[in-house]
């Protein structure tokens, strides 16, 4: 046998060598490399970047008040002078009310789901790492929340709780709270059963250092990848709550009640009624791309 | 290379003849849920009632087959998984028991090294960071535990500029799992069990890694645990050898006599299917057939019975105790006088 031949020079002077030292990359930059390869989800990207941008900079950006009705321009089509995409049902500019609803339904479609995936992953990595009993408690009573499609408990949230943004927010953040929940713990029990979790409780090193050093780094990126795609379905439901009247109130601009305050006029200028509806659809198809794109990005297999 | 010789390393207490490290009656059964209400009806004897000592400096082998229980003895004595039942002793401190030691202070003195050494690296840290991890987790400055994880590097002959900033995913299975070898070296400890630690390298490899790791045990004054499936790694290896069957030890003893004369039919069975080099020593016995036994209800008495030609009624009646016979201790019948084996022989057999 080989190994029974006395020692082979390994540790003194020959080190062992592979690749050049410059072939060594981080994990982020090789993602970087992987986005740049994907041009649906770059499109997807600069797309949602331009709508942020745009409603985030709206007062600056020389628009007609939103909020300014005016009985002779009502329901002009695309085009018209003064109005580039035309104006609603009480005279108000499109475009202006367009660009300044993305501001309250970005901000309805972001804000659960940040809020949700605080709390939501906490449990959900606490679950995940602790298992056992804990596990049990806390995905149990996830599951009580899973017995209610989520619509319905939006809709039976918001309703109980009356109209307005705060209980809207409220009642999607209680509605995402579970999924996230789910997820962080299904991929931090994954990642839980590697040896280096082992390996790092076995140098002595504390529940939260191991935690925040071993588990946080590789649970958070698929987690948030799927937050992003829970935000398309906060918009579409925000949106829907505010249709149903459940959510926003009128003056507000907001998609979802642009879309319901709009569809009188369906048959005067359906083209028109459709905008607030293709807004929404571009925002969450692109949310819905991009979280993609970036899953496959970010899976890296060794 | 002198600034890695341990400065902080716990010093030797019990002098040369204390074992370092005692476990006495070790048991871990795992329950299985399945009853009503996730109830556990039946439980898997993974480690049943183990006692083995690891002396000062010596290297301890640890052979059987697959699910026989080797793994989990790693994992109980390192404290990954908490023992139903059993003490550990390292150095004449009970670890974890009101007079002795913490398991944190256990785990600073005792490392082990994984098999799987894709799955033993964090894959979003650089192998540097890998390293520097547990001295930092032990209150070393973060420079001086880069230092160290550079050091370490080239303990285990991997060059500190090349590898330290880089990611495990751009390293091959033998440059892992020297750096495996790194991280466990990096508290500086007295005992590191290698749980099947070369099993997965290709052989040229693993006879690098094997060499290094004489050599590291000679460097740092090391005791080894050394599991494996391997018997020529382990003989190679190893001082004394521990051979189990169904979390049970069937023999123990020095290696020129457990594998020059092995006593128990399981150890002769496992010795007699590895390929001879020798003509002389051709095959005797057949090789032992089929699977072990599920550990989850195994045979009453002798755990080896249904497997062993030689098994009698005894060995269902009586379990086998782990007897000294002549230079090595072994637990079957046929070599304790007056058991009631036909083939047991009054004095040793």
């Amino acid at each position: 046998m080989a190994i029974q031949s006395p020692s082979i020079d390994v540790g003194g002077g020959a080190a062992v060598r592979a690749i050049p030292a410059s072939a060594s990359r981080g994990y982020w930059e090789s993602v970087r490399r992987r986005l740049r390869r994907d041009p649906v989800t770059v499109v997807c990207g600069v797309v949602l970047l331009l709508i942020v941008l745009s409603a985030l900079t709206a007062p600056w950006l020389g628009l007609a008040d939103p909020y300014k009705t005016s009985m002779i321009y009502r329901l002009k089509p695309i085009g018209t002078p003064r109005f580039l995409l035309g104006s609603d049902e009480l005279g108000r500019d499109m475009l202006s009310r367009l660009i300044y609803g993305g501001r309250l339904s970005l901000f309805m479609g972001v804000t659960p789901v940040v809020c949700a995936l605080l709390i939501g992953g906490l449990l959900g990595i606490t679950a995940g790492f602790l298992g056992g009993r804990v596990n049990m408690l806390i995905m149990r009573i996830m599951d009580v929340f899973y017995a209610f499609p989520s619509v319905l408990l939006a809709i039976s949230l918001s309703g109980a709780m009356g109209a307005g943004a705060e209980n809207t927010l409220l009642a999607l953040t209680l509605v995402f709270i579970p999924p996230i929940c789910r997820v962080s713990e299904s991929v931090t029990t994954q990642v839980r059963g590697f040896d280096f979790v082992d390996a790092a409780k076995a140098s002595g090193a504390g529940t939260l250092t191991i935690v925040r050093v071993h588990v946080l780094g590789n649970v958070l990126g698929p987690i948030l990848v799927y937050a992003t795609s829970l935000i398309s379905v906060a918009i579409i439901l925000a949106a829907g709550l505010s249709f149903l009247g459940l959510g926003v109130k009128p003056p507000e601009p907001e998609w979802g009640l642009m879309l319901n305050t709009l569809r009188q006029a369906i048959y005067v200028n359906p083209v028109l009624a459709a905008l607030p509806g293709v807004m929404i659809f571009i925002t969450s198809i692109c949310f819905n791309l991009m979280s993609d794109g970036l899953r496959a990005a970010m899976d890296v297999k060794a | 290379m002198d600034t890695i010789i341990p400065a902080d390393r716990a010093e030797d207490r019990g002098g040369p003849k204390q074992p370092l490290l005692l476990a006495t009656g070790l048991r871990k059964h795992f329950p299985i849920p399945g009853g009503l209400l996730g109830r556990a009806t039946k439980v898997v004897r993974a480690v049943d009632d183990l006692t083995l000592s690891v002396a000062k400096g010596e290297t301890l082998g640890v052979v059987g087959e697959s699910g026989c229980g080797k793994s989990t003895v790693a994992r109980l004595l390192i404290r990954l998984i908490k023992p139903d039942q059993g003490t550990v002793v390292l150095d004449g401190d009970p670890v974890d028991e009101p007079h002795g030691i913490t398991v944190a202070e256990l785990r600073r003195q005792v490392q082990m090294v994984f098999q799987d050494s894709y799955a033993s690296l964090n894959p979003r840290l650089t192998i540097a960071e890998t390293l520097a991890f547990a001295p930092k987790a032990h209150g070393l400055p973060a420079a001086e535990a880069k230092e160290r994880s550079r050091d370490l590097l080239s303990k285990v002959g991997l060059e500190p500029n090349t590898f330290a900033e880089r990611y495990p995913h751009e390293l091959s299975g033998g440059q892992r799992q020297r750096v495996n070898i790194a991280r466990a070296l990096a508290l500086r400890p007295r005992l590191v069990i290698l749980d099947e630690a070369v099993s997965a390298l290709d052989k040229s490899v693993e006879a690098q890694v094997l060499n290094m790791l004489v050599d590291l045990k000679t460097e740092l004054g090391l005791t080894y645990l050394f599991i494996s499936h391997d018997l020529n790694v382990v003989q190679y290896l190893s001082d004394r050898v521990l051979v189990m069957y169904l979390g049970k030890i069937v023999e123990l003893g020095r290696v020129e006599d457990i594998y020059g004369d092995p006593q128990h039919p399981y150890t002769r069975a496992l010795l007699s299917a590895r390929p001879s080099m020798d003509p002389r020593r051709r095959t005797q016995e057949a090789p032992i057939q089929g699977d072990p036994p599920n550990p989850i209800d195994p045979p009453s008495g002798c755990r080896f019975r249904t497997r062993c030609p030689f098994a009698e009624d005894v060995c269902a009646r009586r379990e086998p105790p782990l007897a000294e016979t002549g230079r090595q201790a072994v637990a079957c019948h046929m070599r304790v006088a007056g058991s009631g084996h036909s083939k047991a022989q009054s004095g040793a057999g």
